[in-house]
């Protein structure tokens, strides 16, 4: 274990994510020395790295655009009908099965068997898909209709 | 008393089809198996009309016509990913898993209340996470909860929900005089035969039936499962599933192969494949059996279905190594002049790798390469899909591969085969 003497080392220490501090006190042998490994950088004269100490694990989008790991899936758009709500042709939508499809959420609904993206309403005549794009009309869906809701969309990931 | 729950999704494959193509609900769908042989998942409509699990595809061409049914390939690929999931979110619910199947799942729930209402939540987080239905038999031992499950499954009454620990025991005895002894876990259908023999039809009659007399005839794992029928759990959850003791990979054919080239790439592939999983559960192997066959249904072909098992000279995890063993035990079986339909690859005598006997003449240096290398090709396959690295000898264009010719997109492993929404 290495000695801890700068201040500013131990407050980088307490921020540090669970994960990070766990390679450092686990008492797994092998994990340790894997994560040490890693760590130690190759400086042929043997001086240590003097960034070895503040190494972490680099930022994820998945851990940013994933609340729910199990319930989430990718889809992909295709039409102009959410352009309003800047959902383009071709973009990537991260959708979660467990959130819960409240008034004015972008839903992934299931109408007559094919799928479709819309902002969800609940209006007092029922629930209401709505596009994003003049060309498009409210589509009030009727009880003999075959409707359901797949998943909440929580992101889209637009390629610029 | 011990609450164990048996999770099953309801008819799996068909269900995670209908996940990504909502246009299959309520509509007869079946789920054929490699190179779309045999029938190997049925939507309720399906079952409804007769046909039965595993049979020929070709057999039952004519019904399925006549009720419109729509024949899927097997995409193992979704499905692998959508159990992964199943299982993940099930752990959540106990402190207790065992992973019994691709679908099926015990959860020990000792100490809950209020278990019908518990599995009624665990159904409804599946159901919306992952739009899988399940059912849920609970019971104090897996061989109840198996049957408790089939209950759940079968009467509608129950909500797909089945609790024997709730219910009074002439309630429970009442219920199992009605299933078929045949349907209890762990009775084959031959112990069935004999069982009826001497008058045991029902489960109930199992239960209530003289131990010793079934000892006597049925041998000890028949008076266990009399015992777990009564309610004493002698079955434990096996949290971690062992490490197994032979790893098998053989597949059909998709065209019939005559030439040795081809067999030998398909040999080749299997044992990669077989390879793999022995790497991923850190074992090593002592012999390795090579087997190849005709079409045994082809009753005009001439049939051949040679085997031969091959002791390694040391253990090992190297792809090389097994493949060269199995070529020369191929090209030693190998005969012109049939049409072969199938090639499999088994591996026996599995050790853990850290087991493993040492030889006098072991090649350290060399073996620490091969480790290296062997893991490295793993690591690469795992990162840019299965088959990126693989040796050459497994072929580019591979003749012998699988048909299948109606599968799905892999939704949720490919990005490019990803669903659309409009």
């Amino acid at each position: 274990m290495q000695t801890i003497t700068h201040t500013k080392q131990l407050e980088r220490q307490a921020h540090r994510t669970a994960r990070g501090l766990l390679s450092l006190t686990h008492p797994n042998k092998e994990l340790f020395h894997q994560k040490r490994a890693l760590l130690r950088s190759a400086v042929p004269a043997g001086f240590p790295s003097p960034a070895d100490d503040y190494v972490e694990q680099r930022i994820s989008l998945d851990e940013h655009l994933i609340q729910h790991r199990e319930s989430t899936f990718f889809m992909r758009v295709a039409g102009d009908s959410m352009n309003g709500l800047g959902i383009f042709d071709g973009d990537l939508l991260v959708v979660d099965r467990a959130l819960p499809a409240s008034h004015g959420r972008v839903i992934i609904a299931v109408l007559d068997g094919e799928f479709t993206v819309k902002q969800l309403l609940h209006t007092p005549n029922g629930q209401v898909l709505r596009a994003a794009h003049p060309d498009y009309s409210d589509q009030h869906i009727k009880p003999e209709q075959d409707f359901s809701i797949w998943g909440v969309v929580s992101w889209n990931i637009h390629k610029i | 008393m011990r609450a164990i729950a048996l999770v099953d999704c309801n008819n799996f494959y068909v269900s995670c089809e209908r996940v990504f193509q909502p246009k299959l609900e309520g509509k007869p769908v079946v789920v054929l198996s490699n190179n779309d042989g045999c029938v190997v998942s049925r939507s309720q409509e399906v079952k409804e009309f007769g046909i039965k699990m595993a049979v020929p595809w070709f057999q039952v061409k004519d019904i399925a016509k006549r009720h419109g049914i729509i024949a899927l390939s097997s995409n193992y690929t979704l499905y692998a990913d959508f159990s992964n999931r199943v299982m993940r979110l099930l752990s959540q619910w106990s402190p207790n898993q065992e992973i019994y199947s691709i679908d099926e799942s015990f959860l020990d729930l000792t100490g809950m209340a209020e278990l019908t209402p518990y599995a009624q939540a665990i159904r409804n987080n599946i159901k919306q996470c992952l739009g899988i239905p399940v059912c849920v038999g609970i019971a104090p031992s897996k061989t109840l909860a198996k049957l408790a499950n089939h209950v759940a499954k079968k009467q509608k009454q129950y909500h797909s929900v089945c609790d024997f620990n709730a219910m009074t025991v002439r309630m429970l005895d009442n219920l199992l005089s009605k299933v078929e002894v045949g349907e209890v876990w762990g009775v084959g259908r031959r112990s069935a035969k004999r069982l009826q023999q001497i008058g045991i039809d029902s489960v109930l009659e199992l239960k209530y039936c003289a131990t010793k007399r079934v000892r006597a005839e049925f041998g000890v794992v028949m008076e266990r499962i009399v015992a777990e029928l009564n309610g004493e759990a002698c079955i434990g959850l096996d949290e971690i599933t062992p490490p197994r003791q032979q790893i098998v990979c053989s597949r059909s054919f998709g065209v019939p192969v005559t030439m040795l080239t081809d067999l030998e790439q398909a040999v080749i592939a299997y044992t990669t494949r077989a390879a793999e999983k022995l790497r991923s559960q850190n074992s090593h192997v002592g012999g390795i059996q090579i087997c190849i066959r005709t079409n045994p249904h082809k009753k005009k072909g001439a049939q051949y279905q040679p085997s031969i098992l091959l002791p390694l000279f040391e253990p090992t995890d190297d792809t090389r190594l097994l493949c060269r063993a199995a070529l020369s035990g191929l090209r030693q079986i190998y005969r012109s002049g049939y049409s072969y339909q199938k090639a499999g690859v088994m591996l026996t005598e599995i050790i853990a790798t850290t087991a493993r006997p040492r030889t006098l003449f072991e090649d350290i240096a060399a073996q620490q390469k091969s480790t290296s290398l062997m893991s490295t090709i793993d690591q690469i396959n795992r990162l840019m899909g299965s088959g990126t690295m693989q040796l050459l000898g497994e072929g580019v264009k591979k003749n012998w591969a699988m048909r299948r010719g109606n599968m799905s997109q892999r939704y949720t492993t490919e990005w490019n085969e990803l669903a659309i929404v409009r």
